[in-house]
């Protein structure tokens, strides 16, 4: 069989997605032509996707230290420390291109894989969140996108039995050839019972764990590496089919066979497969690895070495196990009735070496395949464009009628309820939810500690496209924010940084900007990076996706009671806007949504102004001086307070009272700013808060009072806003339904 | 003397119902395997929400042809309790300790959330200690919880007060919005004859503590409790 395997050429490592460069440095390292099985090792484990080529020097500078940090970058989820022998895992990952191509298997495939990575850590999923982004829903294929992302997401997620405790979906036409899908996932695990992906010990059994092999998913790492043109409907058969129901099974499998202390280490099959396990474990541990591929589950027949090393088959791992405790390992998977084949063993010579049929197919060092490929230095260049978006005003569009804006943007896609979305998540499996999706951050108990987690994965991919620096820097900013005002206080953070192709230097220049904005951020407000994922070549026909980080964040609330929600409780509470002034309209949701446009210039960030606001805003929480707490974000304060109002289980009115001032209505009412967030204070509290407010050097004013049936708005004497708080609600729930059922 | 929550490959509501049953009421209770034959040191058998073998065929089809649920009929027999949830209550249909069936919902989606259902018949191990018409707030979360029989059946589940829980509004109207999945006449939850076997979509024991979905679930564990020590086969811890 092998003796019919294709001549390797510089041409089909070509075809291969590898350069010439790459390919002679290949032959170099080898010091012979490779072996077609070694050619398609080398073109997964070189692949964008799996070796962050274009990546790797920029991400260098990212903070990953931190007292807390268990786990950092480079294992399958960062791992944070939580007290009392408790951590929490989280990563976040994309599955762009095989959403795009497939959106129902695409979604739950993705859904599947960040799971495993959670669960291969020794961490027991507890909560999954998920960052959507499409073309307009006024466009029929968006919708079709957008129904079979949730609809995927929802089938893998409620079946595995984890809750969905967030996420967010926005709009923009540059998604319309490629949406984005980033899915994160966050698990619990005992401190003393951390599992890595490294094959230590030489001589120790390799397992194979979990569902067969098929055919499925070859190359997908490849795949997702590569611009899509108008061929992408033919890259099917490269997209993954999930099956929750044996990933389910893997999970108990996999934890009760780590309970035995058998297992040495453990990796997922992922991207690239067995490939990539096969390697990256070895490469960790200093060791080598021998696999026979004869042993391998396989559900197809007559599978080539290449296409067992390089299949993407979904819920599989590799496991490593101590030397004479195979038996323990197999009880276990029997139980679960999954497949567990011892199919190789470790080894020490630095090499994988893959036999099948007693030839060897694959002699190639693990060194070579998992950390030498190509770091690449790439030109970078300031986008002709920013100029012009800099340059226009805002404020040189007519300004909309308050009322009329005000109902058009809560009954916005973009700003209109979620639920459509989230009531097909299973939000409360394994009862520790204590805040459901629709408040800015999900929060779970952690049962037997009177402690909560806070998840929230946030991004504002206009603001990152108008300035990458300071709209990056916002979008931690914002995550931060969204924990704060739960009264988290941040952990740690894990990005997905969805740009297109890292070969056009603009694309470049705003990957380099927004990764050195995180950095900024992260430093200022002490949170560390543990992991994340970056998705280039997001990109079809040349059109490249918005430049879209998103920030996944964990946070702790050390007590559970002392936690808080977006919308109004009381009427007779005083409203507070913690924060600056400063807004603008340049990438505001009001001018996408009003007037079609994305330009100007953001407000200013000041990091040490966040920092201290979201510092007040936690300890006002902690000590219950505040009934609500809403970030201040898209759609700016009038929004933010219109959500106060009818979010909430009993919608609730409010009067506001703006100064009288220069600024032009719309700006003030639906202008954006970071550091910002809306509190409701008992009038009881009134005082008290004041003096907190002030101890910590923030701004801050009264701007009004809940209560009634109506939201009102008032700048000085003139009326700007009236409408009924049920009229509001009307728009901000169906808003989003209308939009896209 | 015990509470069993049976475990079938897919199960997820089984460690809530564990939790809620150890740490809230703090009843003794441990897991059964879906091979386990042997129920006779249960009072109380728990069939719990999930995808028990991924639901694949039709929801509850392959474990209600599983070695647990084939022992349950002469558990039941014997004066065993049985509460299915959700995807137990999707076996106990498939595995006819029910009538019925629970088909697609109307919305072909998913639903997860919270629900309000009236108390038809009080009079069960699992509802003594409401009151009837009491409206119960419970979260569902299912993909095919239509509940659905023939004319015949319902008019007999009727006369013999079968039907325990119907989706209500608020107050208690049956209201077709209220309904979440298309059920027919709003049902949501019944009994078998002897009033021994519980089938029901919402999750009691997602609201069985104030900050995690609220305490009206607990009406339906008191109940049993009641009826357990009643009975005289029940043992405080």
């Amino acid at each position: 069989m092998t003796g019919a395997e294709p001549k390797v050429t510089k041409e089909l490592a070509l075809s291969h997605g590898l350069t010439a460069e790459e390919y002679d440095r290949i032959i170099r390292r080898l010091g012979r032509e490779p072996r077609f099985t070694e050619l398609g090792l080398f073109s997964a484990l070189w692949s964008e996707h799996c070796a962050y080529k274009h990546s790797r020097v920029f991400l260098r500078d990212l903070p990953t230290q931190g007292p807390q940090v268990l786990q950092g970058p480079g294992e399958n989820a960062g791992i944070v420390d939580l007290g009392g022998g408790l951590a929490l895992a989280f990563k976040i990952e994309s599955h762009n291109h095989p959403s795009f191509i497939e959106p129902f298997q695409g979604a739950a495939t993705g859904v599947g894989g960040i799971l495993r990575d959670i669960f291969t850590m020794g961490a027991r999923p507890i909560a999954i969140l998920d960052s959507l982004r499409f073309a307009p829903p006024d466009d029929a294929k968006a919708r079709r996108l957008l129904e079979g992302v949730v609809s995927g997401i929802s089938w893998y997620g409620n079946c595995f039995g984890v809750p969905n405790l967030g996420g967010e979906v926005a709009f923009a036409p540059e998604y319309a050839g490629n949406p984005l899908v980033n899915a994160m996932a966050v698990g619990l695990v005992p401190t003393d019972r951390i599992f890595r992906a490294r094959a230590e010990g030489v001589g120790n059994p390799v397992f194979y764990v979990g569902a067969k092999t098929g055919r499925d998913g070859i190359h997908g790492a490849t795949m997702a590496s590569a611009t899509f043109d108008e061929g992408a409907a033919e890259r099917r058969p490269t997209v993954q089919v999930g099956d929750p129901f044996t990933e389910k099974l893997l999970l108990e499998a996999c934890l009760e066979a780590m309970a035995t202390g058998a297992i040495v280490g453990i990796q997922d099959m992922g991207a690239a497969g067995l490939a990539c396990a096969c390697s990256e474990m070895p490469a960790r541990a200093g060791t080598g690895m021998e696999v026979d591929l004869d042993r391998v589950p396989q559900r197809d027949r007559g599978m080539t070495p290449y296409e067992i090393m390089l299949s993407e088959s979904q819920e599989r791992m590799l496991l490593v196990c101590s030397r004479g405790r195979e038996a323990e390992i197999r009880a276990v998977f029997a139980k679960w009735e999954l497949d567990a084949v011892e199919i190789g063993r470790v080894t020490g010579d630095g090499i994988l070496r893959a036999r099948m049929h007693g030839e060897i197919v694959a002699e190639v060092p693990v060194k070579a395949l998992a950390d030498e490929a190509p770091v690449y230095e790439k030109p970078t260049a300031r986008p002709d464009w920013q100029d012009a978006l800099e340059a226009f005003d805002p404020l040189t569009l007519p300004a909309v009628a308050p009322e009329r804006a005000l109902l058009a943007l809560v009954g916005s896609p973009a700003l209109a309820s979620k639920l459509w979305v989230y009531r097909q998540y299973d939000t409360q499996v394994g009862i520790n939810t204590l805040v459901v999706p629709g408040s800015d951050a999900g929060i779970l108990r952690i049962k037997g500690t009177g402690k909560a987690v806070a998840v929230t994965a946030d991004g504002n991919a206009r603001q990152v496209y108008l300035d990458p620096r300071r709209g990056a820097a916002m979008a931690v900013a914002e995550a931060a924010r969204n924990l704060a005002v739960s009264g988290a206080r941040p952990l740690g953070l894990t990005d997905c940084l969805n740009f297109g192709s890292p070969e056009r230097p603009e694309i470049l220049w705003q990957f380099k900007e927004a990764v050195g904005g995180i950095g900024d951020a992260c430093r200022a407000l002490e949170i560390p990076v543990v992991g994340g994922n970056v998705s280039f070549y997001n990109e079809t026909l040349g059109q490249a996706i918005l430049p879209t980080p998103v920030i996944g964040m964990a946070g702790l609330l050390e007590d559970a009671e002392a936690r808080c929600t977006q919308w109004f409780e009381e009427a007779g509470d005083r409203i507070a806007l913690i924060g600056p002034d400063a807004v603008s309209l340049g990438g505001s949701e009001y001018l996408w949504a009003l007037h079609r446009r994305v330009a100007g210039r953001l407000a200013p960030l000041d990091l040490d102004v966040e920092r201290a606001v979201q510092g007040a805003c936690r300890a006002a929480i902690e000590g219950r001086l505040v009934r609500s707490a809403h970030d201040c974000a898209e759609g700016g304060l009038a929004v933010t307070v219109a959500e106060c109002c009818v979010s909430g289980p009993t919608p609730l009115g409010a009067v506001l009272e703006l100064p009288a001032g220069g600024d032009r209505d719309d700006l003030a009412l639906f202008g954006e700013g970071p550091s910002r967030i809306v509190v409701s204070v008992p009038a009881s509290a009134a005082r008290a808060f004041e003096a907190l407010v002030r101890e910590f050097a923030v701004p801050w004013r009264w701007i009004g009072r809940v209560g009634g049936d109506r939201l009102v708005v008032r700048r000085g004497e003139t009326p700007l806003v009236d409408l009924t708080v049920e009229q509001l609600g009307h728009e901000w729930r169906s808003g989003f339904a209308r939009s896209v059922a | 003397m015990r509470f069993g929550v049976v475990v079938f490959p897919g199960t997820w509501s089984d460690c809530d119902f564990h939790y809620v049953i150890s740490e809230v009421l703090r009843q003794p209770v441990s897991y059964i395997w879906h091979r386990e034959a042997n129920l006779s040191g249960y009072d109380c058998v728990v069939l719990p929400g999930g995808f028990s073998y991924g639901d694949y065929l039709r929801a509850g089809a392959v474990a209600g042809r599983s070695p647990v649920v084939e022992a349950l009929p002469e558990f039941v027999a014997r004066g065993g309790l049985v509460l299915g949830s959700c995807n137990g209550f999707q076996i106990l249909c498939e595995s006819r300790l029910l009538p019925g069936a629970l088909t697609r919902n109307d919305s072909l989606q998913y639903r997860c959330q919270f629900v309000h259902v009236r108390v038809d018949n009080a009079e069960t191990a699992f509802t003594r200690a409401t009151r009837p018409g009491q409206v119960l707030k419970m979260p569902i979360s299912h993909g095919e919880g239509k509940y659905y029989c023939d004319g015949p059946t319902l008019r007999s589940l009727k006369e013999k007060s079968q039907v325990v829980f119907r989706y209500c509004e608020e107050d208690g109207r049956l209201t077709k919005d209220a309904n979440p999945n298309g059920s027919l006449d709003n049902i949501a939850g019944v009994v078998n004859e002897e009033g021994t076997v519980l089938g029901l979509m919402p999750h009691p024991e997602r609201a069985a503590e104030k900050a995690v979905g609220g305490i009206d679930g607990l009406a339906i564990f008191h109940s049993l409790l009641a009826s357990l020590v009643e009975d005289g086969t029940f043992l405080k811890r």
